[in-house]
């Protein structure tokens, strides 16, 4: 769903390389987070996956970049539009400014996609309410707080049922029940609507608990990929600042000062974590 | 070097009827560094927004030291409380890094000298001394953060207030804010965070108040509030993770970092061995 081979891409006007070589294939309906240190290029991925890169922000790009067999550089902009949505890092800047209301936001990309006005009307109610602004939808988006507007703009990506989902950040302005509840729409897109979900994420807790798959970035490149266990509770991620949850940490602690003889690997999730100092394996 | 508190059963309608706060009361002593925890739209935001002025009660009265906030201008009160917003586009507005950090002891009628090092100082502490002469929105989201964090340290003020300090940093930023916090309570002041990062308050702040639907549910010891499971869960906040962990395991002293945890773990094994 997508295919990335030897990626490097550089801003114009900055020096250095903003991302070095990333190759990465991802299947149909996986839901996988990128963690890495701020200004690792999480964001520039995201903005090479979804064509922002090379058709918005300039510079020089080498590799080739594959979405739902489109070439990002080599098409359009509007035949992107309908295969891969992006939810940028702060929702404010996302937001039209063109229309007055909730309902209409999530539907102006629809309406520029073309899509009849019975099914318009069926998408937007649907992606209000797996969203939970249901009872917002004729107030203005500009009225909305900062986590409504953070809402608001993953409702109007759903919208569009991408193929490819890409969200930069989607949760920072929320609190622990939007989080849950996004990390939970996400969830259901990748099970039953198969969407390939990309999400960059500092919440390492709700990375570990809901990711298929964890890659780490440093530097413009991957440096770790596999599991969420696996990617972070290595070594490694503690060296590069991802850093790791408190249930890592105490697990870790506990393990050097020889209070459990669990030869398990190191937990990230509660249940998990649970289990290693009951000594069980699940 | 801190300056007390007093809430007095103050409430708070917006404009558009909303009634965000429907009293509360809680005094704080100078020097206390107190988290405020709660759901979006709890009221805690418009409870800080009141001990700087930016709001006044529509009931009760907010003191800060002896001054009746409703008696006081904006800027009177700027001299004993600096506020840091929870969304940093919403205080930025300077043209340089260094004229927006500048602008807070500039008012507050430092020499230039002062100025200067409360400049350098608060930009050192959050690590943008080398951006001292960038525009504000040449840096990351998580780079303005820390600016408007370093805008308010700069004031030097006596009762410092943080909303939402950590939102958008990656681990080596959450430290940095931990280290500010510490800083801050070293130096004594009066410190008030807002966050929905309960592992964050359960780390660097010794009490926790607990909001929700615009009343104060729960007060007191970080130990003791943030391990009541049902008043958290009353205001929809999830204990922090060593809580939960040790509530799972069985525990009967509730930890608060890993730390405490593995202390816990080796006297509970202590024990029964």
């Amino acid at each position: 769903m997508i295919d990335v081979q030897n990626l490097s891409f550089s801003y114009a006007g900055f020096p250095g390389m903003a991302l070095r070589g990333i190759t990465l294939a991802m299947p149909k309906g996986q839901l996988c987070s990128i963690v890495g240190p701020n200004g690792a290029g999480k964001s520039t991925l995201c903005y090479a996956l979804s064509g922002f890169i090379p058709h918005f922000y300039r510079g020089v790009l080498k590799g080739t970049v594959r979405v739902s067999g489109l070439d990002v550089a080599e098409s359009s902009l509007g035949e992107l539009a309908g295969a891969v949505g992006i939810v940028v890092q702060n929702p404010f800047n996302q937001i039209t400014g063109a229309r007055f209301t909730v309902f209409e936001e999530v539907a102006f990309g629809l309406e520029n996609l073309g899509v009849p006005r019975d099914e318009i009307i069926s998408r937007v109610a649907e992606s209000l309410a797996l969203t939970g602004l249901d009872s917002m939808h004729d107030q203005s988006p500009f009225a909305l707080s900062g986590g409504q507007q953070q809402r608001l703009a993953i409702a109007a990506m759903i919208a569009m049922r991408p193929a490819v989902l890409i969200l930069d950040e989607p949760t920072s302005q929320l609190d622990p029940i939007g989080t849950r509840e996004v990390f939970g729409v996400l969830r259901r897109l990748a099970a039953d609507q198969h969407t390939t979900i990309v999400l960059v994420e500092h919440k390492l807790e709700w990375v570990a608990a809901y990711s298929d798959r964890v890659i780490a970035i440093v530097r413009g490149q991957i440096v770790a990929d596999g599991t969420a266990r696996d990617v972070l509770t290595s070594d490694l991620i503690e060296e590069i600042g991802v850093g790791s949850t408190r249930l890592t940490r105490a697990a870790r602690l506990a393990r050097a000062q020889k209070l459990v003889d669990s030869q398990a690997a190191l937990p990230v999730t509660l249940v998990q974590t649970i289990d290693f100092f009951e000594q069980k394996d699940r | 070097m801190g300056e007390s508190i007093r809430i007095e059963q103050v409430a708070f309608t917006y404009p558009t009827g909303i009634r965000a706060l429907r009293g509360v009361s809680a005094s704080i002593s100078p020097g206390e560094a107190v988290a405020i925890v709660g759901e979006n739209g709890a009221g805690k935001t418009t409870l800080a927004r009141h001990l700087n002025g930016l709001l006044h009660p529509t009931s009760g009265h907010v003191l800060i030291g002896d001054w009746d906030t409703s008696k006081h201008t904006v800027a009177q009160l700027a001299t004993r409380v600096s506020y840091s917003f929870q969304n940093p586009d919403d205080q930025i507005f300077e043209r340089t890094v260094r004229a927006e950090v500048t602008f807070g002891p500039r008012n507050l009628g430092f020499s230039a000298d002062e100025m200067e090092s409360a400049v350098q100082d608060a930009l050192s502490q959050v690590g943008l001394l080398s951006e001292i002469d960038h525009h504000p929105y040449d840096l990351q989201l998580s780079q303005r953060k820390l600016l408007t964090l370093a805008a308010t340290l700069a004031m030097r003020t006596p009762i410092v207030i943080l909303d939402e300090p950590t939102t958008g940093q990656d681990a080596p930023g959450v430290r940095r804010i931990a280290e500010i916090v510490e800083h801050l309570k070293a130096a004594s002041h009066t410190l008030i965070t807002i966050t929905h990062d309960l592992d964050f308050a359960a780390e660097h702040f010794e009490r926790v108040i607990v909001m929700a639907g615009g009343l104060i549910i729960a007060d007191g010891p970080a130990h003791d509030v943030l391990a009541q499971e049902s008043t958290l869960a009353a205001a929809l906040v999830d204990p922090p993770q060593m809580v939960r962990l040790a509530l799972a395991l069985g525990f009967d002293s509730i930890p608060l970092t890993p730390e405490e945890f593995v202390l816990a773990l080796k006297n509970k094994s202590g024990r029964s061995s």
